[in-house]
């Protein structure tokens, strides 16, 4: 039989050996993580406007690199709707610059495509980090990709996979007088033919409550980025893209 | 009785490396003393990372980390731990490999790492490792807790791999990622099983392995 002592000195020595391997282990494997957080961020910026490997590939670091400098452009934008000059979306301190949002375009061929806003909020357990790809029209939705969530796997953590995000897709987040009503996560199916059908998609069974957060927060961040969504719809000149 | 232990091994002469009772060790929870189809254990984990073989695998080399080092440091640790802190230590031991882990595929296999999600974490909670330190790796030497670790990893693995393939094949008719059934197929109007996909297709191809293997090797639970 040990000691008393001898337990406190066992515990001591093995809290203090785990803790220096793990720190160690921690500080030395960062950079690395935090680059490939960075791709990761890239590669989804570019699927939420279908740019994505063929079926079974996937992109290689540089290709991701390379492709995101190619078509992607970031800025920042004021809660006035203006385009911030001279600044990207890495310059933006979430603490002190309020009211600074960080905005991607899509440029294809010195034409802009879409609009592509980061979006994120609570879920049900966690916080969900997402990006959403508005047409130029900036109400019809391109694609949308959640990229880092802490939902329950197979059930709310579905909302990554594509058959959710593939539903968003065509859907509007204006109605027919330009007025902002965002998209609803439903309860179930959407019902055919209702005339709300174009706000809404289908929710996913056993995930409510992450469904509703997707709902609220999708909300919230379009009001966000609603100065700059009008400046841009009166730019077009009213004209309708289908 | 660890005491008794530990005088019979004394006594013995050295023991060869590769003894009949050190490949019992190994090759036992591959089949007849299997974690997953005979002890029931890990059942979470094996239906939460087969949807791919790729995901399978993964998990199953970093459970064979895992679980050989765990065994082999509680063995090595065995005379020192005090037996009233004796969980907390091995749950220190198995939590510090499982954190290396995660840390690790997240730097070198992202985007597996995101896939496995929180199961790499939850590594942590198996049963199957917890188990095998409390039961064998307290009471023997290292070089036999690491054939202990590793074959029951293995046997973890087999399991995991062979019900990965069955629910990739027949859940997205790929294997390794690579699509393997054809094109023509599918316009003559054949379809993936979604059941395989979901963990409803795991229990039951798991179940079936059950069945199999046990009138194989005959073996009944009481």
């Amino acid at each position: 039989m040990h000691s008393n002592a001898y337990t406190f000195r066992f515990a001591a020595t093995v809290t203090i050996v785990c803790s220096v391997l793990l720190a160690g282990a921690a500080t030395l494997l960062k950079p690395r993580q935090i680059e490939n957080e960075e791709l990761d961020k890239k590669k989804n910026i570019l699927a939420s406007v279908n740019i994505r490997p063929a079926e079974g590939e996937s992109f290689s670091r540089q290709k991701i690199q390379e492709l995101y400098s190619k078509y992607i452009k970031g800025v920042v934008v004021d809660d006035q709707g203006n385009i911030v000059e001279g600044k990207t979306p890495d310059d933006i301190d979430p603490k002190t610059d309020t009211g600074l949002y960080p905005l991607y375009e899509y440029i294809k061929d010195g034409q802009p495509q879409a609009h592509i806003l980061p979006v994120s909020g609570k879920g049900l357990w966690s916080t969900i980090y997402g990006y959403l790809a508005l047409d130029t029209d900036c109400s019809t939705i391109k694609g949308i990709t959640f990229y880092k969530h802490g939902e329950t796997p197979g059930l709310g953590g579905e909302i990554s996979k594509d058959w959710f995000t593939a539903n968003f897709v065509g859907k509007k987040i204006r109605d027919a007088e330009g007025n902002l009503v965002s998209i609803q996560v439903v309860k179930g199916k959407v019902r055919e033919g209702d005339p709300q059908a174009y706000h809404e998609v289908d929710g996913i069974s056993g995930a409510t409550l992450t469904g509703r957060g997707v709902t609220n927060f999708l909300r919230s961040e379009l009001k966000k980025y609603e100065p700059f969504l009008k400046k841009m719809t009166e730019a077009e000149g009213g004209h309708i893209n289908g | 009785m660890a005491n008794d232990v530990q005088t019979a091994e004394i006594k013995k002469p050295r023991e060869k490396m590769f003894s009949k009772k050190n490949l019992r060790v190994l090759r036992e929870p591959l089949s007849d003393n299997n974690p997953i189809t005979f002890q029931v254990l890990g059942i979470c984990s094996a239906l939460a990372t087969t949807v791919q073989v790729n995901t399978a695998l993964v998990m199953t080399l970093a459970v064979t980390f895992v679980l050989t080092l765990s065994n082999v440091f509680i063995s090595l640790l065995r005379n020192k731990i005090p037996s009233k802190i004796r969980i907390i230590v091995e749950l220190a031991v198995i939590a510090t490999l499982v954190i290396l882990v995660d840390q690790i595929l997240k730097a070198y296999l992202f985007d597996i790492s995101k896939q496995l999600s929180v199961f790499v974490g939850l590594i942590i909670t198996n049963c199957i490792i917890m188990g095998r330190a409390e039961a064998f790796a307290l009471q023997n030497k290292p070089w036999p807790s690491f054939l202990d670790g590793l074959g029951n990893a293995m046997g973890y693995g087999w399991i995991l791999l062979v019900i990965a393939t069955g629910r990739e094949i027949l859940g997205s008719g790929s294997f390794f990622g690579f699509q393997i059934i054809p094109q023509a197929l599918y316009q003559a109007g054949y379809e993936n099983m979604g059941l395989m996909v979901l963990s409803p297709g795991a229990f039951i191809l798991l179940g079936l392995l059950v069945w199999v293997q046990r009138t194989i090797t005959k073996t009944v639970h009481e």
